[in-house]
């Protein structure tokens, strides 16, 4: 190939050949808008530049009992990067379903995408993003060093632990509660040296006598949740 | 002298004309073109009953399958054989489904796209397990970002050897999970049938998309005598068709209050079938109309209140429109980054009336200030109804016509310097109908198809948008030939680095004899990736450079084609003449100026406003 162009020869109209391109004004000849948007799209004043914060909550969906679906839901999650802090999924009383809880952190637009996006998975029946008041419970098994057994098991009783286990190195608690007091427990746990943890996630199911995820729910109008997307919900926090 | 419908030897013009005065007629086509598929399944129907014979019960996996298709009016389907899938093979045999048979199953996925974005009907695709599935991929990616209806059915390894990593064993439905709307691991004979239609059904239904089902050998092999359900959606699946009123309302009230209105029609307009509504829309209150790159063909681009395609290579005053408006009515968009440039400097000043099928490209990108879900054609309908009186908008209007004139496409043909793509664009355009279907592969040459081609008709530009998969224009050249009616041409439009990487579809054209013109705009570079690298890498042209390229027209004859080849303007309008006049496949190699670039020009991520007009403004 012989165009081996400067790159900055064709700002010179003398240069061999034509100029290449298209005539017109040039950008900074253009009136320009005055306007703008924040990285949601969403038009903003911008003198006033609000960012949107992320908030945790909680979904429940309804899914298909069927093999792939969980794997759908939590490929769904790393491709299109949602920020996901658990994943519980159990079966449900129809053998056919099982509820599927995720609590996410995401700015509103992000939780909004969720939901929908979610809701596009075929095995998907119904979503729903759960109030704050809603129960939520989590399970946690913490291994601590059995050193001062006395005290292991006071600290147990104070968040209504029970041993599940022991032998002369070792105990292990099980506590169930919000996340906020297994946070707890864990912290104090701390001082006897804990060997291992595992804990559930959080399982959460709507109060009274309202269904947490039922077909019924998801009538509700998207377009609606869409013209009001800067609903408030009280952070998630229980008990 | 820049001209931007530089003359052509005017003897084609006459046909130009006609078709120009028959526009009313070219809508019709469309609506006849929608009917044909019902047409095709009754002919289907009456074929059968011709045989004097009902269909025989099916007695096997695969022979359930094939049912399936054949209840869905399947009428073509493209693959390539192969071990895991020859049971399904073997019940096609007896079929009135016209196989093709590919030379590459990428060319398979991607003829099927075109046949779908053609006829508006699920293309379908087969291919055998392992290399075969994942060769697939790529067509099935291509179908999901531009939401083609496609089916694609893969062999599968037995169901006993399923995770023992058996030969041309690949996980498929994990493998193609991201980039289906759907997809099935048939597990069972008796619903393997129903399988099929229920991902034909859900590759056509609310916002069209790609469907898998993968089949094991045994399963198709098994016996059965369970005939498929007819193609309907699962339980689960729900698609919202009418539009919230009370939102149609407030959106009715700001269009007849917008002072700066424009449409924004994308690919969903022509997939929804809605160009019509769409246009009567924009005629009758007089809104200027931008299309996105799918969304081209929605509205006639002879009309004055076309201006035409926006984004990172779309005319200056599409952009100029779209980042002034202070009204935007978007149908069937999902408001692509090659579209909105820079989140922030998009239609900044604009409130947003969004029309779409699927909640969740609402609010996606760009924020709607009117959210409407429903389908294309009756929530325009819907606001059509709604909107009593037109905007107040004669200054924009005179202000978009004079940007088209500030900012013309006219390009320079230099006497001195090899052939400019635009030119040969512009011809093949003169010689051919208004109905002519353009393929492409990606890069520069795509979007010379895009600026400097005519496009009046729905259905008639098919491409590769969201994936931008380069070697996508002549397998979708196959399938767009098979999908369209026998009038209108089908024209690639490829580029020398696009064209190598699938013309062993060459050998399928000839086979079929498949009336196609390829047009290869042969700059011995990957083009786009040269101008990239002039603008941003300081011209150093590190693997774009292919110095060589085989003689296309030589390769073509090889394959028992036709071969053409251009170096000089004045053999462009009779060689164009005498490829389009072959029965067969054609292919022009065409010797472009290897310097030629696209503009305008809005780099990733820029202000769709400041849109460069050439290299010295990126």
């Amino acid at each position: 190939m012989s165009g081996e162009n400067e790159p900055n020869d064709r700002t010179e109209p003398t240069e061999p050949g034509h100029r290449r391109g298209l005539d017109g004004p040039a950008p900074e000849e253009r009136p320009t808008p005055a306007g703008r948007r924040n990285e949601q799209g969403i038009r903003i004043d911008p003198e006033v530049e609000a960012k949107q914060e992320p908030r945790r909550t909680v979904i429940s969906t309804l899914v298909e009992h069927e093999p792939g679906v969980l794997s759908d839901v939590s490929g769904l999650f790393s491709r299109r990067q949602f920020n996901i802090e658990s994943l519980t999924v159990g079966p449900t009383t129809d053998d056919d379903r099982a509820r599927i809880t995720l609590v996410v952190e995401e700015p509103d637009p992000g939780i909004d995408q969720i939901k929908k996006q979610l809701r596009k998975l075929i095995p998907v029946i119904s979503v729903r993003e759960l109030e704050s008041d809603a129960m939520r419970r989590e399970l946690a098994l913490v291994k601590i060093d059995a050193d001062r057994p006395s005290e292991v098991a006071a600290v147990a009783d104070m968040y209504d632990g029970k041993t599940v286990d022991s032998c002369p190195e070792t105990a292990t608690i099980e506590i169930t509660g919000s996340r906020q007091k297994i946070d707890a427990a864990i912290e104090t746990f701390e001082q006897f040296g804990i060997r291992e943890i595992d804990r559930t996630g959080t399982t959460a199911l709507a109060r009274g006598t309202q269904s947490t995820a039922a077909p019924a729910s998801t009538t509700e109008s998207t377009a609606e949740a869409a013209s009001h997307p800067q609903n408030q919900y009280a952070p998630a926090d229980d008990d | 002298m820049s001209e931007r419908a530089t003359s052509i030897p005017p003897e084609e013009q006459h046909d130009d004309q006609d078709a120009d005065t028959t526009a009313n007629a070219g809508g019709d086509d469309t609506t006849a073109g929608g009917d044909d598929t019902t047409a095709g399944a009754t002919s289907a129907d009456t074929a059968a009953a011709g045989n004097d014979t009902q269909p025989k019960p099916v007695t096997t996996g695969a022979e359930s399958v094939v049912r399936a298709l054949e209840n869905a009016g399947v009428e073509y389907a493209f693959g390539v054989q192969g071990g895991a899938i020859m049971p399904v093979y073997d019940a096609l045999y007896d079929s009135e489904i016209t196989h093709v048979t590919m030379a590459h199953e990428q060319g398979a996925s991607h003829a099927a796209d075109a046949y779908g974005i053609v006829s508006g009907e699920p293309g379908v695709c087969l291919a055998t397990s392992g290399p075969g599935a994942t060769n697939l991929v790529t067509g099935i990616a291509d179908a999901d970002m531009d939401s083609d209806p496609m089916l694609a059915l893969t062999g599968q390894v037995p169901t006993d050897f399923v995770g023992n990593d058996a030969f041309q064993e690949t996980d498929t439905t994990g493998v193609t999970t991201p980039v289906t709307k759907d997809n099935t691991f048939a597990a069972d004979p008796d619903r393997v049938g129903t399988d099929v239609s229920e991902a034909f059904a859900l590759a056509r239904e609310g916002r069209p998309g790609p469907t898998l089902v993968d089949l094991p050998k045994d399963v198709t092999n098994a016996e059965t005598d369970r005939e498929p359900d007819e193609p309907a959606t699962p339980d689960t699946y729900e698609v919202t068709e009418e539009a919230d009123p009370t939102i149609v309302a407030s959106a009715a009230e700001r269009i007849e209050n917008a002072t700066r209105p424009i449409m924004l029609l994308g690919g969903g307009v022509i997939k929804g079938e809605a160009s019509e509504t769409c246009r009567e829309f924009a005629i009758e209150h007089d809104i200027p109309v931008v299309t996105t790159m799918p969304g081209i063909g929605s509205f006639p681009e002879d009309h004055e209140l076309s201006m035409e395609m926006a984004g990172m290579h779309g005319t200056g005053y599409a952009n100029m429109a779209i980042t002034h408006c202070d009204t935007m009515i978007a149908v069937g968009t999902r408001f692509d980054d090659r579209l909105t440039g820079g989140i922030e400097t998009f239609a900044p000043d604009a409130e947003i009336i969004h029309v779409d099928i699927d909640p969740a490209e609402i609010s996606k990108n760009i924020h709607a200030d009117y959210p409407l879900v429903g389908d294309a054609d009756t929530v325009v309908s819907q606001l059509a109804r709604a909107v009593e009186t037109s905007p107040q908008a004669t200054k924009w209007r005179a202000q978009c016509q004079q940007w088209k004139s500030d900012y013309s496409m006219a390009y320079d043909v230099p006497e001195d310097e090899p052939i400019q793509p635009e030119f040969v664009v512009e011809a093949l355009d003169e010689a051919t109908s208004d109905n002519a279907i353009v393929t492409t592969g990606v890069g520069q040459h795509q979007m010379w198809a895009c600026q400097y081609w005519t496009y009046t008709e729905p259905r008639t530009w098919v491409s590769s948008h969201g994936l931008g998969t380069m070697g996508y224009g002549l397998p979708a050249a196959i399938g767009a030939r098979l999908a369209a009616d026998d009038d209108q041409e089908v024209v690639c439009i490829d580029g020398d680095g696009s064209f190598l990487m699938t013309l062993q579809g060459l050998s399928v054209a000839v086979r079929e004899n498949l009336d196609i013109t390829v047009a290869v705009l042969n700059n011995e570079y990957i083009g786009m990736v040269r101008q990239w690298q002039d603008a941003f890498f300081e011209g150093r042209h590190s693997a774009s450079d292919y110095g060589w390229m085989p003689e296309f027209d030589k390769l073509a004859e090889a394959f028992g084609a036709s071969g053409f080849r251009i170096d000089e303007y004045d053999e462009v309008a009779d060689t164009i003449e005498a490829a389009l006049a072959e029965d067969g496949p054609s292919v022009i190699d065409v010797h472009i100026d290897p310097q030629a670039n696209v503009y305008p020009m809005v780099p990733s991520g820029g202000d769709n406003g400041q849109f460069a007009l050439a290299e010295d403004q990126l």
